[in-house]
């Protein structure tokens, strides 16, 4: 197979402007927008965690996950079981519980699908997840097909997460608070070595590194950033179903952090938004005569992907980057 | 269980292997030797179960659906081989994956615009489907015996195409070294092509057959998909005879495991498969 | 050292004292009756090997000859059908790579095996911050900046400036020259401080200018390395080699001093007769 697309660890300064201007924008919504964009926008941003938890395993150390999404649906479903239907339950030890949870079962998933290499560890990371998936759909007491519903936020005492714009900031502080851990985690002896790893892992065990336990630690940690996502979504929205952690949602993530841009953590951010984002664009197509162009979203959505995967493989910000450069170089 | 009973149980459990075996036999292949994996392989299944509906009420004929459908279905592999598949053998894994995850939205998409999106059935053909009776009450369906029968037929074809003739010896020879095989004349374009029309063909035809009993309905494609996927790792990529193997013990302990444990059904495959990477990573067998 | 051994009729190098080969001083790598069978044929068969500090064993052979298989055999790339290998003492049969690496056996390879999209220095550092790597669960590995650490830098500065490689740290490893990134390659083996190591051709593909360079730097090392060298380049390996091995088929049809292999009959038959 061909080498893995060249990455984008350090991003050009120009680009790194661009995102923080973002970040104020972002900061700013709850100020400005209406209810209904304040709610589009959280989901948004839990779907970026999600996107850069699985820009850890994929675009820094190279394992490509169709499984992924279980471990988003677990830390959910943990909230859901742990919140009683008559009271909101303390965010303090139930966030920490079900992130563990999820850590716990990527750690457990991971002793076996790690082991695998290539095209093995594709097919069995999604074998793994559809039998959670089934557990999920099969079992009445863990919800069944018909999900779990969660009647009350968790209770964070200092601040109010029923409040739309709270929950907001609380979401955003977790987005910065899990870009800038990742970031340092790029630059360190663990994240060198993951990105050895993903370039050449051959020459990594002839090094001397420990390659199973650094993939294993990696699986890991991505499922507990996932787990956090997944708890940030059950607390949004209520409700918790099985799909949530089909295959089909993991390749979602897949798709948005080849959109944006893989190994450097902004483009899963920028890759989650603008996935999120024509996925409601497409949803709501107008019809044409008969045609009901929002109800085949799928179709579209496809035809957008394959024509990513043809026309823009660094994604979004490998574009900007290029285009950016050509800039610079043209102006000299 | 009494005999009556296991004896049915064992019929389905080969009859569901053999099935397993039509399409993971393909997958295996085009993996095997263009090393491209096709997230849209369930899709073909799907395209056979939907032609075989389609076709058998406008032809009047199953029998003659199943030709016909087949062949409308190689052709539209080979096209999609020539114009998209053929451009990603030697790009990433992730590339593939998700190129082909897209075609699966696409294809969804097509068959609920041409054929809607409602669950219809398919009547097997008069001829077989009478059942063979095996005590006072219990009887096996001759269309099941059937079905095992085509995909017994195939596997001997299958076998016999790979490891007897030319065209096989040039598509064991393109597995194991591309540029060489080149080098010694073998057009590997049309190599490719033949063993990606030929994953096809087994795909349509499983679906195609599967139709009466299953029935047809959207999103079909996707859980057999998965289960091919489970079938391939445990037999390891690559080999035919270990796609048969495993397809076997699949449909054995699915079918089985209804039966006799049906809280745990669903996850049991899975715990076989962990079972087998845990001493063998790479599968049961080698390519 | 020469006082101490003597070549015998097979070829094996036997210290004249039965001591066992981890207490000889100097004595660092041996490899016993070292066999690899793939189905019936024997790519390597009962070859011995022994390595000493501050000397360069060089191991000749035409094509297939089983080089590069002993030098998988050695490393753990490949496990062996039959024999030992033990080094400095412990016995590293059927280990893995990663294993014998950290038992400080560095190998370099014939086909450049380098981080093409990391710069020059990053390879190195990389190679050099296996010795210090924490455990993969531990939280400070997450945490800490790699690039200011002192003791890694240290090392992977020294591996740099012998690898002759201080004018190019900054550039990225995929874009320098054929005779820069063989020099990379053998600066990573470096860069992990082995007591051993194993070189696989490390001039192949080189000009005249870029391979005496490489000489240097080859004789460079030898005070504080056991070396092994496979090469097919003769001029080099009659230059910097104490010790020569001539492998054909797999077997080892002499073992001696380079002067004494130039002069062997055998091996001017099956070997040197071509290659001159």
């Amino acid at each position: 197979m061909s080498a893995p697309k060249a990455q984008l660890e350090t991003l050009p300064r120009s680009l790194t402007l661009m995102l923080a201007v973002a970040l104020i924008g972002l900061a700013a919504v709850p100020v400005f927008g209406a209810d209904y964009t304040i709610g589009l926008v959280t989901s948004m941003m839990i779907m970026a965690i999600f996107a850069m938890s699985l820009d850890l395993l994929q675009g820094v150390t190279g394992l490509v996950s169709l499984g992924h999404a279980a471990f988003f649906g677990l830390a959910g479903y943990a909230l859901a079981f742990m919140t009683p239907s008559g009271q909101a339950v303390s965010l303090w030890w139930t966030l920490p519980l079900a992130v563990g949870a999820s850590a716990l079962a990527a750690l457990l998933i991971g002793f076996f699908v790690v082991r695998t290499h290539g095209i093995y560890f594709i097919m069995v990371t999604m074998a793994f997840a559809q039998m959670v998936y089934f557990l999920f759909f099969d079992i009445k007491a863990l919800g069944g097909s018909d999900g779990l519903y969660l009647n009350f936020k968790p209770d964070a005492g200092l601040f109010d997460l029923e409040d739309k714009r709270v929950f907001f900031w609380f979401t955003l502080a977790c987005l910065v608070a899990t870009y800038a851990f990742l970031r340092r985690l790029l630059f360190s002896p663990f994240g060198r070595a993951l990105a050895g790893i993903r370039a050449n892992g051959h020459r990594m065990r002839a090094l001397g590194f420990a390659s199973f336990s650094h993939k294993l630690a990696a699986f890991t940690l991505a499922g507990a950033l996932a787990g956090l996502a997944g708890y940030l979504w059950a607390a949004q929205t209520g409700f918790m179903n099985p799909e949530l952690m089909g295959f089909h949602m993991s390749a979602h993530a897949i798709m948005m952090v080849i959109l944006g841009g893989m190994g450097n953590f902004a483009g899963a951010i920028v890759g989650a938004f603008a996935f999120e984002y024509l996925l409601h664009l497409f949803k709501d197509l107008p019809d044409i005569g008969s045609f009901r162009t929002g109800k085949h979203w799928q179709l579209w959505m496809g035809l957008f992907i394959v024509a990513i995967v043809i026309l823009a493989p660094r994604g979004i910000l490998g574009l900007l980057a290029r285009w950016l450069q050509r800039k610079e170089t043209g102006d000299d | 269980m009494d005999f009556a009973s296991f004896l049915i149980q064992l019929l389905n459990s080969v009859q569901y292997g053999l099935l397993l075996f039509m399409l993971a036999a393909g997958l295996t292949l085009i993996f095997g030797i263009m090393g491209v994996v096709n997230l849209a392989h369930g899709s073909f299944y799907m395209l056979g179960a939907y032609l075989a509906w389609s076709l058998a009420a406008r032809l009047g004929s199953f029998a003659l659906a199943i030709v016909v459908g087949t062949l409308l279905a190689v052709a539209f592999g080979l096209l999609l081989e020539k114009v998209l598949i053929r451009h990603f053998y030697h790009r990433d894994h992730l590339d593939q994956v998700l190129l082909t995850f897209g075609l699966i939205y696409i294809f969804e998409e097509m068959r609920s615009i041409l054929w809607g999106d409602d669950v219809h059935g398919v009547a097997m053909p008069a001829l077989l489907a009478a059942s063979i009776p095996l005590t006072d009450t219990l009887s096996y369906p001759v269309y099941r015996l059937f079905m095992s029968g085509l995909c017994i037929v195939l596997a001997i074809g299958l076998y016999l195409l790979i490891s007897r003739t030319k065209l096989g010896m040039k598509i064991r020879a393109g597995a194991f070294n591309h540029e060489m095989t080149e080098a010694l004349g073998v057009n590997i374009r049309l190599i490719h092509a033949l063993v990606f029309a030929l994953g096809v063909a087994l795909a349509t035809v499983a679906g195609m057959i599967a139709a009466p009993i299953s029935s047809v309905y959207p999103n079909m494609g996707g859980s057999v998909l998965i289960m091919c996927f489970v079938v391939v790792v445990i037999g390891g990529i690559g080999s035919v005879r270990g796609a048969l193997i495993a397809a076997l013990l699949v449909g054995f302990v699915d079918t089985f495991g209804k039966v006799l444990l049906p809280q745990v059904s669903g996850m049991l495959v899975y715990m076989l498969m962990a079972l087998v990477l845990l001493y063998k990573p790479e599968g049961l067998f080698k390519a | 050292m020469t006082e101490a051994v003597t070549a015998t009729a097979t070829g094996e190098i036997q210290p004249r004292t039965p001591n066992h080969p981890g207490t000889m001083p100097g004595l660092v790598l041996t490899a016993r009756q070292l066999t690899k069978r793939f189905g019936g044929l024997a790519a390597v068969n009962q070859v011995n090997l022994d390595l000493w500090q501050g000397r360069i064993h060089g191991v000749i052979g035409p094509n297939g000859a089983g080089k590069s298989t002993l030098t998988n055999l050695l490393s753990g790339d490949l496990p062996p059908t039959e024999g030992t290998v033990t080094l400095a003492g412990q016995d590293i049969t059927g280990w893995n790579p990663e294993r014998i690496s950290r038992q400080r056996l560095g190998r370099s390879y014939q086909k450049t095996n380098i981080f093409p999209a990391f710069t020059v220095w990053e390879n190195i550092r990389l190679a050099a911050q296996s010795r210090n790597q924490p455990f993969a669960f531990n939280p400070l590995a997450w945490l800490t900046r790699a690039a200011t650490h002192a003791v890694v830098n240290e090392r992977a500065e020294k591996a740099l400036e012998l690898a002759l490689l201080g004018s190019r740290r900054n550039t990225i490893a995929g874009a320098a020259s054929h005779g820069e990134q063989r020099q990379l390659e053998i600066a990573m083996t470096l860069a992990t401080e082995p007591q051993v190591l194993l070189l696989d051709e490390p001039l192949a593909g080189m000009g005249t200018m870029e391979a005496e360079r490489m000489v240097q730097l080859l004789l460079g090392l030898k005070a504080d390395h056991a070396m092994m060298l496979v090469e097919h380049d003769m001029d080099a390996v009659f230059a910097v080699a104490d010790h020569l091995t001539v492998m054909v088929n797999g077997q080892v049809i002499a073992s001696d001093t380079p002067a004494a292999v130039r002069a062997d009959v055998t091996v001017q038959a099956a070997y040197l007769g071509e290659a001159h």
